[in-house]
């Protein structure tokens, strides 16, 4: 297994931006700025800070999901009648009224997923600090899941704006946009933020005995 | 510009080794035949994939992106009736109610995500390969593949197309619902951004040379 070497370890560093190989300038613990030369992107061992920022949107965004879902995100009002909507109560809508296959897809895209990255970064970032060297191999994969499917949460957002843009037919029939699809907008940016602030490297930090 | 000096240019300019973005494992570089995909070792990451098609047939596939695009944008999605009474909305307008409803935020979050940044990307990747055809770099090519890189994960026109189904969905409970083709134009785009989702930008760094006029217009 220790015919892998890491780059950091032979004094390289491979720009984040457009994947040159460039050599570590002087000391490899300086803060000095370097930047790549093909791209004239910053080059850094890491990324820098890693764990404070993805903290930091980390628990903003979870600061935001609470009024996302405890705020009604739509409001439907026909013939005087109102209706608010959160994206729960959407979901159970879709799940009785219309098909329970999409119902599943708006659950997975709107609740599973944003709960899957706060418990995924957090899960990383701790057992990263740590150095742990529990299964690597999987939590650089659940990094990538979501990374990958992070952005589709924001499907409800456009199912409100778009119900909002179609259904305006007066006292007859209206619908309204309401300040939890705001919050869950921003969470799902902040989340995604959070993502790309941290590094996945830092799995492959720490203690090395332990690995596969 | 021949095919043999540009073909020896570009395995010059090939380096031979590959860092593993995702965990900083040092690769030595083989050349990959079409279709290829080279994994980590380590930790299974992507490192890099030779695309199966050829600059032309890609640049073919972006103008196609391009003209979808404008048809997406421009033609009503969906139209609802209710009670002899029709209302269509196009993209704009989806945009335009979420600014005058007080939700700001979404109306700049669905103009850049769905708007700005699609549009973005498609041009300069139409650019870049317009050029990329006889191995040049094109004018802005430094700047303009560092911003690709950075528009990233900020398209979401295939998260709308399954919006809009969700929307006709739970429309269709109360109203009457005619398609109108901006659905089916996106629908259109959304295979053509998954056959992009496969391309590996980064090869274009190897593949073109810089010529000697990068500060020309």
């Amino acid at each position: 297994m220790n015919a892998l070497p890491r780059a950091d370890a032979l004094g390289l560093i491979g720009c984040h931006v457009c994947g040159q190989v460039c050599r570590a300038a002087g000391d490899e613990e300086g803060d000095g700025v370097q930047s790549c030369p093909r791209c004239g992107s910053t080059l850094h061992r890491r990324k820098p800070a890693a764990y404070a920022r993805t903290w930091a949107l980390l628990i903003a965004a979870f600061l935001m999901y609470i009024p996302a879902n405890v705020l009604p995100i739509m409001r439907t009002a026909s013939l005087g009648d109102i209706d608010d909507n959160t994206i729960l109560s959407g979901v159970v809508e879709l799940w009785v009224k219309g098909s329970p296959g999409l119902a599943v897809i708006v659950f997975c895209a709107s609740i599973m997923v944003p709960m899957l990255k706060f418990l995924a970064l957090g899960t990383l970032l701790i057992s990263c600090r740590r150095g742990s060297g529990w299964a690597r191999r999987q939590r650089a994969k659940l990094y990538r899941l979501v990374e990958l499917i992070g952005y589709w949460s924001m499907l409800d957002v456009f199912v409100v704006a778009l119900l909002t843009a179609l259904v305006r037919f007066g006292y007859f029939s209206l619908v309204e946009p309401l300040p939890g699809v705001v919050y869950f907008g921003l969470t799902v940016v902040l989340t995604m933020f959070a993502s790309m602030c941290f590094d996945p490297r830092l799995i492959w930090d720490g203690k090395e005995d332990s690995d596969d | 510009m021949e095919a043999s000096s540009r073909d020896i240019a570009a395995a010059a300019a090939t380096p031979a080794l590959l860092i593993c973005e995702q965990c900083d494992t040092v690769h030595s570089r083989r050349p990959l035949a079409k279709g290829e995909v080279a994994e980590c070792a380590r930790c299974g990451a992507v490192l890099e994939r030779c695309r199966g098609m050829s600059t032309d047939a890609t640049l073919a596939l972006v103008l196609t992106a391009l003209v979808v695009f404008a048809q997406a944008t421009l033609w009503p999605i969906v139209t609802l009736g209710l009670n002899g009474q029709y209302v269509a909305a196009t993209l704009w307008d989806m945009i335009r109610l979420m600014w005058f409803d007080h939700s700001q935020v979404v109306a700049v979050l669905a103009a850049a995500t769905l708007f700005v940044f699609p549009l973005a990307k498609t041009l300069i990747l139409g650019w870049l390969l317009l050029y990329a055809r006889s191995g040049r770099r094109a004018p802005g090519f430094r700047t303009l593949m560092v911003g690709l890189h950075h528009l990233g994960p900020w398209t979401m026109s295939e998260v709308f197309v399954l919006g809009a189904l969700v929307s006709i969905v739970k429309a269709h409970l109360y109203f009457d619902v005619i398609p109108d083709p901006g659905i089916y134009a996106y629908a259109a785009l959304m295979l053509l951004i998954t056959l992009f989702a496969g391309m590996d930008l980064t090869r274009l760094w190897d593949e073109t040379r810089e010529e000697n006029v990068e500060a020309a217009p």
